[in-house]
């Protein structure tokens, strides 16, 4: 046991601390906080940055454009991106689902075409899983693709799909054995979004952000060369880019939440919060939810660099991580007082704290529920009888 | 980055659960319970095994604590490890404990700077006297290592209470296992240890807590297992009663909750081994998740095993009582909240 970095592990972090002190404007960590929704044409700029420097998809392999580095690289660049409160990679999806399930699965032709445009942030991926009649049953998925010579025909909704409004390919989990049933009969497949046939509407959330979008697919034509994995072998390659989904994630939840908890440091100060004894308690638990959660991820990472396998520790980072934000998130509005209804010009951080507060409420939702998730901990972890 | 024990560690750990687990079965450990409290004859057997060795690192009392935190050990093997050992630089030959705690210290914190209980310089040697509360497993132990007040500071003696039996006086205790007491001293003659009474306590505090927060993980580990294994097999309407969410969610929530505290403790362990420059914000918070996961992971046990758990007969309580004996060392977690509030709010 030994939580100190290696030399190679030093030296790194020191370079990517010098890198990000000189690409990131002076005045960045006293700038406010920025509301809602990212600028995409910034994000892209600064993806490519990161791409240029080397720091993109660094745990890919080499010959698709990583660094093929291990995973306690990408722990070190997360937490150094969240110690300046750096923006992230624009490419959510492809690099951290997309990109992996392709590596995984994919053929060297998949590869050629979307790796190294994910990594750079000139490919944005979205996913398109979830379905009006699919959320938690996954396995439910009704949209349909019918093979037609070497094409195959796609028409069925999806829904919940992040970045689906600016995104130039889709991963698509599709039924393509008509009457097939739950796990069977299901392929996924890379979709181009601009293909005729697809539309994307966006839907708004309760923080008035259209960040999530339905698509529909209305006989969208799809080369049979864009299945990933076997045709009707589609839940297997779904259950890679889940895996990856909430396998990799934690690092970043922590980063995100240590990031969250800075500001509401500053929020209990100039509020004149920080003298409460009552608040004093709540932030301090809220640390030690923070700390939980950071040196579970380092536990798994360490399971997961020696046994290839992510350890069943890592199940509960998503759990642990949106709940916490959530008690975060309010207790940031609490400290507002009536002004926590102010939640724009003249608000605290013109409704920063409103936003991330209402939008926290999604992510006891979103990828996997918490409901979901405790059969998983319950059944896969303690080996309890299934509930169903 | 590396967070896991070592090769070595790991056998420790095996070796330790599979001699608790032959020698000191829970029907055992609740007769001791019921009885003394402990077995006067394990100090050998642990002697032998290689537990009080002292070459054994903090990491290696991780293990151990968290072992006999699963098995419920009946010895004073934390007090005369984490607590006289600690404070002396290395585990004592005979079980031997720590008494800090009296009218004027609350705590280890309080102790490293004033005590009331008094130490005299006498004609052939130094005498204490004063009354020192909360002291662990002293009806147990051969010797207490003693925080007293010489002139105006601090300093440690060592106490022979086989010599001095009238000064001890056992107090009903929740946990029956690891059991106070109330050391009174009234002119008693002691040696004087030459070690810095500030650093020895500050010392004895980061390993303390560091290792129950590890022993609370072997606890609250025990009553999710017992509640787990009941779950599976307690029927009602027709199904396990394991199968209904919300039985499962309760036990899902105690996993994650002891995961967190698990890692914790780990590390808090690490930090005090290596004098890591955060030792005491890793200590604070190990703290105030071991509290969390052990008793309310015994908690979530006792609703889960329904009025089976809420017995006498039942051993959950057992574990339920040290929970909260680990939970109340030192103060509590709210004072380690305070303390983490001043580490990150200023």
């Amino acid at each position: 046991m030994d939580f100190r970095d290696s030399p190679e592990e030093a030296a790194f972090r020191t370079e990517l601390r010098s890198w990000l002190a000189g690409e990131l404007p002076p005045d960045w960590r006293d700038r406010q906080p920025h509301v809602g929704r990212w600028d995409f044409a910034a994000a892209r700029q600064w993806t490519r940055k990161l791409f240029d420097a080397g720091y993109a998809g660094l745990t890919w392999p080499r010959e698709f454009g990583g660094k093929g580095l291990p995973p306690t690289y990408q722990a070190i660049y997360l937490e150094e991106m969240a110690r300046v409160d750096a923006p992230d990679h624009v490419g959510v999806i492809g690099l951290g689902m997309a990109g992996p399930t392709i590596i995984a699965h994919g053929t060297p032709e998949q590869k050629a075409i979307h790796l190294r445009g994910i990594l750079s942030g000139e490919t944005i991926f979205c996913q398109g899983f979830s379905e009006p009649g699919s959320g938690s049953d996954l396995a439910s998925v009704r949209t349909r693709a019918v093979k037609e010579g070497d094409e195959f025909i796609v028409t069925g909704q999806k829904v919940w799909s992040s970045y689906a409004h600016v995104a130039d390919w889709c991963i698509l989990l599709t039924r393509s054995e008509p009457g097939s049933e739950k796990h069977r009969g299901l392929t996924y497949l890379l979709v181009d979004m601009h293909s005729d046939g697809v539309e994307v509407r966006p839907l708004r959330q309760i923080t008035g952000d259209p960040e999530f979008n339905e698509i529909f697919f209305t006989d969208v034509r799809v080369p049979a060369t864009n299945v990933v994995g076997e045709v009707g072998g589609g839940w297997r390659v779904a259950m890679t880019t889940l895996l990856h989904e909430r396998g990799t994630l934690g690092f970043a939840l922590t980063a995100r939440l240590e990031s969250l908890l800075g500001r509401l440091l500053t929020t209990a100060h100039k509020t004149g919060a920080a003298g409460d004894p009552l608040v004093r308690d709540r932030i301090a638990d809220l640390y030690v939810d923070l700390q939980g959660l950071r040196y579970t991820n380092y536990r798994a990472l360490t399971t997961l660099v020696k046994t290839g396998v992510p350890g069943p520790e890592g199940s509960v980072a998503k759990l642990h991580w949106s709940e916490t934000n959530q008690r975060l998130t309010k207790l940031a509005i609490e400290l507002l007082g009536q002004d926590g209804q102010l939640d724009g010009e003249g608000g605290f951080w013109n409704g920063y704290w409103q936003y991330q507060q209402l939008r926290s409420r999604g992510n006891t939702i979103e990828a996997g529920t918490s409901e979901i998730l405790r059969g998983i901990i319950a059944e896969r972890v303690l080996g309890l009888p299934r509930s169903r | 980055m590396d967070f896991a024990f070592s090769e070595e560690q790991e056998m420790l750990r095996s070796a330790a659960r599979d001699w608790l687990a032959d020698r000191y079965p829970i029907d055992r450990v609740v007769a001791l319970a019921d009885g003394d409290g402990w077995d006067p004859g394990v100090w050998q057997e642990l002697t032998e095994l290689g537990w009080l060795d002292p070459d054994l690192g903090l990491l290696e009392h991780a293990v151990l604590a968290e072992e006999s935190g699963y098995a419920l050990l009946p010895a004073p093997w934390f007090s005369s490890v984490a607590l006289a050992g600690a404070a002396v630089g290395a585990p004592p030959s005979k079980p031997a404990t720590l008494a800090w705690a009296d009218d004027a210290a609350r705590t280890l914190r309080d102790a490293e700077t004033t005590v009331a209980c008094r130490a005299d310089d006498d004609v052939d040697g130094w005498r204490l006297t004063g009354l020192k509360r909360a002291v662990p497993d002293l009806a147990v132990v051969a010797t207490a290592v003693v925080a007293a007040r010489e002139h105006d500071r601090v300093a440690l003696f060592r106490v022979d209470l086989a010599d001095h039996p009238e000064t001890v006086h056992p107090l009903s205790t929740q946990d029956r296992t690891r059991r106070l007491g109330e050391l009174r001293l009234d002119g008693t003659p002691a040696e004087r240890l030459d070690v810095d009474a500030g650093v020895a306590l500050r010392a004895v505090r980061r390993t303390a807590l560091a290792l129950l927060a590890c022993e609370a993980t072997g606890v609250a580990q025990r009553a999710l297992d017992l509640a787990v294994e009941y779950a599976k097999t307690r029927t009602q309407f027709d199904r396990p009663i394991g199968s209904y969410q919300g039985v499962s969610y309760r036990l899902a929530n105690a996993y994650m909750t002891l995961a967190l505290a698990r890692s914790l403790a780990y590390r808090a362990a690490w930090c005090v081994s290596v004098d890591d420059p955060a030792q005491d914000e890793a200590v604070a918070s190990a703290a105030v998740a071991a509290a969390r996961a052990a008793v309310g992971g015994c908690e979530n046990a006792i609703q889960a095993m329904g009025g089976i758990g809420f017995t006498w007969d039942h051993p959950l309580h057992r574990y339920y009582k040290r929970a909260q004996w680990i939970a109340g060392f030192d103060g509590s977690p709210t004072r380690h909240r305070a303390e983490l509030a001043d580490l990150v709010l200023g």
